[in-house]
Order: C-alpha cells, then structure tokens, then sequence
C-alpha cells in the first residue's frame, strides 16, 4: 500500500534567510505519478521551496516527508541519493564540459571508477529521448543553445534515476516554440517513466495546462490549491500570473 | 457508482492533508480579504499562521447567523464582485437573509458536489430528473439543477407548486428521478392517488429529498408509495447549498463531502466537541469556497458524526439524518432533550399519534417532564381496559429514550395544537 501514499508531504515549513521569513507555514503534498505546478510573483519564495525540498537550503520549521521517510533537514547529496533530482534555473550545465561528460556527472553518486561504462546505457537512453543530445554529445555545453541546455539539465537530472523531479523555471529566457517543446517532454517523462513532477514556470498559463495541481504562493505562503484546470479560470489568477486582463467590474 | 472515485475514495491520510492546506489557505485569504474575519483573529489574537493541524481548527471562533445578518449584504465576501458570478440567498425562514455569493469556480465546484449526490442516490445520464424544488434566491434547486446537468441528465426545471401539474410532467415526459422536499414528495403521493394514477405506471426510480429534516418512517412511506429508493441529501446555503453531504445505496448516513466542507459536531450549550455518535450541533468550516468562505459555521442543525467506513467503498465520513434544530432543544437536569427524540418513539408505538406536546415544570427541587400526545379512538373506547397499561408501556419508553423520569398524558385525537413549522411543540413553565 506503500504506493498509495503522497510521495512529498511538506508539512508546515518556515523557511527565514536571516531574520527574513521567506517561506510561511507551507503544506504541500504530491501523489505519485502528478505533475504539481507551483505559480506565483517575482520573489514569493517558489524557487526558495524547491531548493527546501532538494536540502539546499534547512527549514527553520515544519516537516519533509519523501516516500514515507522524513527528510527534514537533510542534505542535498543524501536527498538525491533518495531519488528527487533538481534542474536549477536556467539549467546550469557545465559549460566548459561535454554534454555527454555533464550527462555522467549527473549520475555521480552512484559514479566509481571503472564503471562508467554501466553509465553508458542510461545515456544512451537521454539520447533517445532528447536525440538533439546524442546528435552534439562530443560538443561542448557552452556551444549548445538555450532550449538544448535546458534539455541537458533535464538528462543530466535523470541520470541520478530520480522519482521525484523538481524543475526551476525550465522555459526561463526561451522562446515560446522550444518551451513548448520541453512541456511536451515533461509531459512524457511523466507518462513513460512515471515520473512525479514539481514545476515552476514563470510562463504559468502553459505550466498550468500540463499540470494536475496548482498552488498558488503570494509572500511565501500558499493562497490557493486546486485542480490547474480550474486555476487556469480563476480570474484572480488571470490577472496575477496570466498576464490576462480581466475587465473589471462593479 | 461514483461521481468523482478519486476524491469520493481518497485514503483518509492525503484527505488530512488536503483538508490542512486548504484550511490554511482559506484562513489565509478570509484574514486578508474579509474585515469581519481580520478584526475577529485579531480581538483573540489568533494568528491564522499558527494553525498548524486540524485540531487547532478548535482555537479558531465560530461564525453565527447573526454575524452573517450583520454583514448584510456583502461584508462577508472574499473576493471583489467583480469575481462573483451568482449571488442567492438564504431561505430567511427565521429573519433577515443573508446574502451568499459563487465565483466561476465555485460553481463549478457547487455542480460537481451535487453531481456526486445525485449519482450516489442512483441517477445516472440515463435520467429524467424533475427538480421540484422552488427555483429563486433558495440554494435548492439551482444547486441540484447544475449538478443533474453536469451528470448528463435530463433536467425538467418545473419548480415547486401546481402538484397536478408535477404528475402530469412526471407522467408525460416519463420522469425517473424526483428532487424536492420529502413533505413535497408526500404530498405529489397523496395527489396521485387522488387522482387515480397508477404508481406502477410511472417510471419513478428515485427520490432525493433533502431541505428539511424527515424521519426514517416517512422514507418507508415514501419508498413504498412512490415505489422509488430515496435517499436523504443535506445542504445549506450559507456555506453553499445542497451538496454539503448526501446518502449512499446504503441509506445509513449521509457522506459529507470532506475535500471540501471541515465539519464538527458540538454541544450546542458549551461549544465542546463532542464525540463521535454524540448529536450534537453540526459546525462547518469551507476549504474551496471562493467568494464565501465560513469559518466552524454553526449550522443549528443536530446530527451526529458517524466515522465508521462505509460498505460503498466512500472514505468520506457520514453524519446522521439531521434530526432538528438547536432551537428546539430543551434542557432538563442538565440532560439536552430534542424533540424529534418523543416524536421518534411516539411513530413506533401503535395507537399512538406523532401529534405532541412537551411540557416542562418546575416543583421544588427538580424539573417535570410530560409529553402530551394524541391517540388513535380505539384506545379509549374498545381497549378502555387496557389504558393504564399503554400509558406505562409508552412512559417507559419515553424515559427510557430520554434518560429521565417522564409523564405521558394521552389526549384524543385532533384535540392538540398543530403547530406551524417545526417549533411550537413546547411548553417551558419554569421561570430561569
């Protein structure tokens, strides 16, 4: 019955940088297999949560559940280990290394020496699924474009073989056609390998049109959860995070 | 069948979870958006941040109708008008009415509860819903209106009254499902038989009835009248409308909707919670509501929790039959005594009427209960004999129901008050 159990349960997390409580009481939870879209303005503390999540940065309070264990408090190398992965904003790769050389390093923690050709199958796989890598894996990360990037950071995250895989902002600074593009992936990588999925998207019309769930974060606690189809009508929400402007009333 | 399976079955631990954020954020937006709610945290000093389990839900003050009468119209709203895309208002039986409001999505979230009860009280696309509730400013028939649409049925929107009329419809556009008040779906029974159509000509499958409370015997009656399976549905529009819970096939509770309605039952004197089975008053706290959202609502309505599974495969814990008003409770000797409890034990006993009155004294020391009840003439006249003995028998009874000493006085048929409505059948002598 293990797999009927939120995989993520935050339970009210308050995070501070200093004497500054960015993140306030925030309770959260993802079932397996969904993708959670987490929209809000410029500095409500989205990308704050995630980087809570992956142990870059320890809750002042409040409680992380992951698969049945707490992981509050522990850090990000023991936390990839468990299976959440993280693509930081804007991807970055490793610029100066080769894609298949950034590929490897994803898979680090489970890296020893003289088995890197037990890599070679998994990369093998990120070159089926984003062929574009496999076409440039001699070339360096620093020559591919924005969108390629990005799709790199996505494949050097699934080379730790997550379960959970947090994405900061994947579409930041791409043109709308190629952030499409990498939804659609997201999107699949749900679908073909069950991965759960937690979003931020400062594009949060599309981010909202591939998720199951939105929460709503303003000031650093969460306003709204519903279902993204029916934040994706709300007016509110329109005019907050959709750039739509809604006539107003009364 | 279930509307929603993913909801309507949800392991009771993610419903925890759902339930606490969403009480986190609704308390969240009423403390920014709604003066009544920021002024109220702020007199007790809660800070909505510090609410950290549903238990602490407890700490929290409740909202009255008063406070709702007081914000008349719009005082209690959370979101500008501009937002809001339908407006009713409260049936206003007792009083001014208060004014409730719905954005998009809060109707659409409005259909899919009632979508959930029509489907567990068996309506499917399939059917003919004939919604006779009165349509208007009341929740009633909007409310199921939307949800039987959502489901796919056929809806015939004929409102309430012209009871001929009803079986004509009923007859004519060969109805399937009936929505209304159980006293309505009583007395469109009655007009059948005046009439003289055969019940067995119509394809009537089902009954919802709900907007009052009603006992089990009426759904026997009902159930063998109009040859239908009825279930009881429960609602009210100050925190939405029909929809807030609803019977399953089983007919043994009604299933609350608890991804969206927190509710508690408590003693309506000291406000304690009380335990489960207890009967107790129903308080409600919204977790989706938009534009109205109420916090630990006091419904006035009694009924009790009922947390045990269901065998339908519903995770969502049931109440009771809502079995009356706090407004009628009496209190004798510290024990709370309902009305509804005498008229339940007067409809099992034959020879007696559920035409009643309680009569409350106080002698010296303690307080005197007697109920005054009417019987039917063969117990004066044929069974004279055997008087004294259906007396014991109907006081034992009673004081065994009630937990008291009680006296019983058996008056003739027709000779007691009707009262209007469903107070007026007490009698409080004692001057406190």
């Amino acid at each position: 019955m293990m797999s009927d159990k939120p995989l993520l349960v935050l339970k009210n997390i308050d995070v501070h940088y200093d004497k500054i409580h960015i993140i306030k009481r925030v309770s959260l939870h993802i079932n397996r297999g969904e993708i959670v879209a987490l929209i809000g303005a410029n500095g409500a503390g989205k990308t704050t949560l995630l980087r809570t999540i992956s142990g870059l940065i320890k809750p002042t309070g409040g409680s992380v559940e992951y698969d049945g264990s707490d992981i509050t408090g522990s850090g990000a190398e023991k936390i990839v280990a468990l299976g959440i992965s993280h693509v930081p904003e804007r991807g970055l790769v490793f610029k100066p290394m080769t894609v298949e050389d950034n590929l490897v390093l994803g898979a680090y923690h489970r890296y020893s020496f003289g088995k890197r050709g037990l890599l070679k199958y998994d990369v093998e796989h990120i070159y089926s699924m984003f062929p574009v890598l496999g076409e440039r894996r001699k070339q360096l990360a620093g020559t591919l474009s924005g969108g390629e990037q990005q799709m790199l950071a996505i494949g050097r995250a699934l080379m730790a073989k997550p379960k959970l895989l947090l994405m900061d902002e994947p579409g930041m600074g791409l043109a709308p056609l190629i952030i499409k593009n990498i939804l659609n992936h997201i999107v699949e990588l749900r679908n073909t390998l069950g991965l759960t999925i937690m979003l931020i998207e400062q594009n949060a019309r599309s981010a909202l049109k591939i998720a199951d769930i939105g929460y709503v974060i303003e000031t650093g606690r969460i306003i709204l959860r519903e279902p993204a189809e029916d934040l994706l009508l709300n007016r509110d929400v329109q005019r907050a995070y959709l750039g739509r402007d809604v006539a107003p009333g009364f | 069948m279930y509307w929603e399976a993913v909801k309507e079955c949800m392991s009771r631990e993610e419903l925890g979870l759902l339930q606490l954020e969403t009480l986190q954020s609704t308390l969240f937006r009423v403390y920014m958006n709604v003066p009544f709610y920021r002024k109220k945290f702020d007199e007790l000093a809660i800070d909505p941040d510090s609410i950290r389990s549903l238990e602490d839900l407890q700490r929290l003050p409740f909202t009255t109708k008063d406070d709702l009468r007081e914000s008349y119209p719009y005082g209690m709203f959370a979101v500008p008008l501009r937002e809001v895309v339908r407006l009713q208002a409260s049936s206003g039986t007792t009083g001014t009415p208060t004014v409730v409001g719905y954005t998009s999505t809060d109707i659409k979230n409005w259909s899919n509860l009632t979508a959930r009860i029509l489907t567990a009280g068996g309506v499917t696309q399939n059917d003919i819903v004939q919604i006779a509730f009165d349509y208007g400013l009341f929740t009633g028939a909007l409310g199921l209106h939307y949800g039987a649409e959502r489901l796919g049925a056929s809806v015939i929107p004929i409102s309430g009254g012209n009871t001929r009329q009803q079986i004509k419809i009923m007859q004519d556009f060969r109805t399937t499902a009936l929505v209304c008040t159980p006293s309505y779906a009583l007395a469109i029974s009655d007009a059948i038989n005046e009439m003289g159509v055969n019940v067995n000509s119509l394809p009537l499958k089902y009954g919802l009835f709900g907007a009052e409370p009603w006992s089990e015997a009426l759904r026997q009656e009902l159930q063998e009248k109009l040859k239908i399976i009825a279930t009881d549905n429960y609602g009210l529009s100050e925190v939405m409308g029909p929809g807030v819970a609803g019977e399953c096939p089983e007919r043994n509770g009604l299933h609350i909707n608890e991804d969206h309605f927190l509710v508690e039952v408590v003693d309506p004197e000291t406000l304690a919670p009380l335990p489960p089975g207890e009967t107790g008053e129903l308080v409600i706290t919204t977790l989706t509501r938009e534009a109205f959202p109420v916090i630990r609502y006091r419904t006035r309505d009694l009924t009790r929790l009922i947390p045990e599974p269901c065998p339908c495969g519903r995770t969502l814990a049931r109440i009771g039959k809502v079995t009356g008003r706090t407004d009628d409770m009496i209190k004798i000797k510290g024990i709370n005594i309902f009305p509804s409890q005498v008229e339940a034990v007067l409809f099992e006993i034959e020879g007696a009427e559920p035409h009643y009155q309680i009569i409350v004294d106080r002698k010296g020391s303690g307080d005197e209960l007697t109920v005054m009840f009417e019987v039917s003439e063969a117990i004066f006249s044929d069974r004279m004999r055997n008087l004294g003995e259906f007396i014991g028998m109907v006081k034992a009874r009673l004081s065994s129901e009630l937990n008291m000493p009680v006296e019983v006085r058996p008056v003739e048929k027709s000779t007691l008050e009707r009262p209007e409505g469903k107070g007026g059948r007490v009698i409080d002598n004692r001057k406190i």
